[in-house]
């Protein structure tokens, strides 16, 4: 018998059922989401393609060696540009920011999640997300006329008494420094750790909590025994989009640093620079060579970044197929 | 290694809600009690009370009084984890701590305690595996992940690393509903074992499993959706399954109720 509803060609299997549609909404949504993943895939490639193109010349131009330099003139004849004192910059600053807010976020995000009573929590958990939103540029502005007054007093105090570290040592000036870029950083990756560790530490099985609590566990017991297993990996993945996001970072860093390239360890000195921030600084001023050669530093950070994108990637993959093991 | 657990005038909320309603139960030692009824009616919250994880809940809590042994664990000045540590729990899921070995799982009480000697250790998860009848399926694998057993092998080691640390009573939340029978039967076998050391109050919605393994049964229930739990009837399991006194109890048992 036939359905009055459905068109019945020639039947080519047993003819009962209704034919397959040859076209409809399932394909163009098909079609669409198509087109729009490879667009993304192009432009990727034509981005790359294009800086790279522009960075050779200045690359063959470069009488130094590009990975061993640390001075940046390309401007002049002959050009003598290097990608070490801001990739080391760049660096230092982000590992600053990491050691400084990792501790930080990770007990904002303990406490939103275990300890603050519900209403607390949202209302600050939202703050940090506001905290988050706030341009770079203010952050930069910010770091150089307010933030710079306290870092600097604790720079000659950390120089007056620990000068014998070689991370403190010099005789100054001190205030756009390392020091400062990084705290500027830092304060502006805890955001991202706190929210996504919240997240994670929120994510923690009640049963694997209840566990540690029904043998005895105290509040920080329970904590160390479930939940920071639990979050781990999420933990990491965090703080290495954090990480992404402080070796990205452009505009707080160019107000920030004191822009000389070297090589040092010394961190509260007026000094430093970054791939960046001397990208931002450079470009209006550079000829042909020296945007070929900001080009060949972006592209350094680039790689920079997408390692440690990756990075963090591979650690969320395994996170997940831990997980499905475990349930 | 037994209590006597003595609720009297036992109330728990909710928030607002009030969930059990004046419960009062005598727990002998050295046996088997099951609370018994239909879902929500309050037994697994009066199980919870029992060790004070009901109040772990946000805006949870307990009045009335509730004591083992004569001391009254709810006291102001009464150490929390110290209660839980006397009066062990076994859930309605396996939940052994899913990034540890089974050794770690079996001792992880015993650490939180501040035990460190290894050899100690060694002794009590021996101990306490073979109590839980699972030490001959895992003695060759202690240090593979807990997460790596089978469901009925998963609650067997639950049972043996709550009974690690020697607890007096052993509070069960249908530690077989998430169970094939062979396993169910390998957790009852356990549990005749374990009632020589400890007293035990299990939360079953199995009526056979309540007649097989326990000495006492209480039947809960409540009158309308809303309304408190209650305590009907509470008497030897023999008499409640064969002439129970109260109505309710014996339309419960026999599958009438409605």
């Amino acid at each position: 018998m036939s359905d009055p509803g459905v068109d019945t060609p020639a039947p080519s299997g047993g003819g009962q059922l209704p034919r397959r549609k040859g076209f409809g909404a399932e394909t163009v949504f098909r079609t669409g989401t198509l087109a729009a993943g490879t667009l993304v895939l192009v432009i990727i490639v034509a981005i790359t393609a294009f800086l790279i193109n522009e960075a050779v010349p200045a690359l063959r131009a470069d009488t130094a060696n590009f990975i061993t330099e640390t001075e940046w003139f390309p401007n002049q004849t002959p050009p003598v540009f290097g990608i070490a004192a801001i990739a080391w910059g760049t660096l230092v600053t982000s590992v600053i920011a990491l050691v400084v807010a990792v501790p930080i976020a990770l007990g904002i995000a303990l406490y939103l999640s275990h300890y603050a009573h519900r209403r607390v929590a949202t209302t600050f958990g939202f703050l940090i997300d506001l905290l988050a939103a706030v341009p770079s540029v203010v952050f930069g502005l910010w770091g150089f006329t307010v933030f710079i007054r306290p870092v600097r007093t604790f720079s000659i105090w950390l120089n007056d008494y620990f000068s014998w570290l070689p991370f403190f040592g010099g005789d100054g000036p001190f205030g756009r420094s390392f020091l400062l870029g990084g705290l500027v950083l830092a304060i502006m990756v805890l955001p991202i750790i706190t929210s996504l560790s919240r997240e994670v530490f929120l994510q923690t099985p009640v049963p694997d909590q209840e566990a540690a609590l029904s043998l005895g566990a105290t509040r920080w017991e329970m904590i160390r025994t479930s939940v920071l297993p639990y979050g781990r990996a999420g933990v990491i993945a965090s703080i290495m989009l954090g990480l992404g996001r402080a070796l990205g970072e452009t505009i707080a860093l160019a107000l920030t640093l004191g822009f000389i390239n070297e090589i040092t360890f010394n961190i509260i000195e007026n000094g430093g620079n970054s791939i960046a921030a001397n990208i931002a600084n450079g470009f209006g001023e550079a000829g042909e060579i020296g945007r070929g050669a900001l080009i060949a530093s972006g592209l350094v950070l680039f790689a920079i970044t997408l390692v440690v994108n990756m990075a963090a990637r591979v650690i969320i993959y395994r996170r997940r197929e831990f997980t499905e093991s475990a349930a | 290694m037994a209590k006597r657990v003595e609720a009297t005038g036992v109330t728990a909320y909710y928030g607002s809600f009030k969930a059990i309603d004046d419960i009062n139960l005598n727990v002998e030692p050295k046996s088997v009690t099951a609370l018994i009824g239909p879902s929500g009616c309050g037994k697994s919250t009066f199980l919870r009370t029992i060790n004070r994880m009901h109040e772990v809940l946000p805006g949870a809590r307990v009045e009335g009084r509730l004591t083992v042994d004569d001391e009254d664990i709810y006291a102001k000045d009464v150490d929390v984890t110290a209660v839980r540590r006397m009066i062990g729990m076994v859930f309605q899921r396996p939940n052994p701590f899913p990034t540890m070995s089974i050794f770690d799982n079996v001792v992880a009480g015993l650490r939180l305690n501040g035990v460190r000697r290894k050899s100690v250790l060694q002794e009590a998860a021996e101990k306490a595996l073979v109590s839980a009848n699972l030490w001959d399926e895992v003695k060759d694998r202690l240090g593979k992940p807990g997460a790596g057993l089978s469901g009925g092998q998963q609650q067997r080691l639950c049972i043996a690393r709550t009974i690690a640390v020697e607890p007096q009573v052993v509070l069960m939340d249908e530690p077989c509903s998430a169970l094939d029978p062979i396993s169910t039967l390998a957790i009852e076998d356990l549990m005749f074992k374990l009632k020589d050391s400890y007293t035990i109050i299990i939360v079953t919605h199995n009526m056979q499993q309540a007649a097989r393994v326990s000495d006492r049964t209480a039947f809960f229930t409540i009158d309308r959706t809303g309304d408190p739990g209650r305590l009907v009837e509470y008497d030897t399991t023999q008499k409640m399954f064969s002439s129970p006194s109260e109505k309710k109890t014996e339309d419960y048992i026999t599958g009438r109720f409605g």
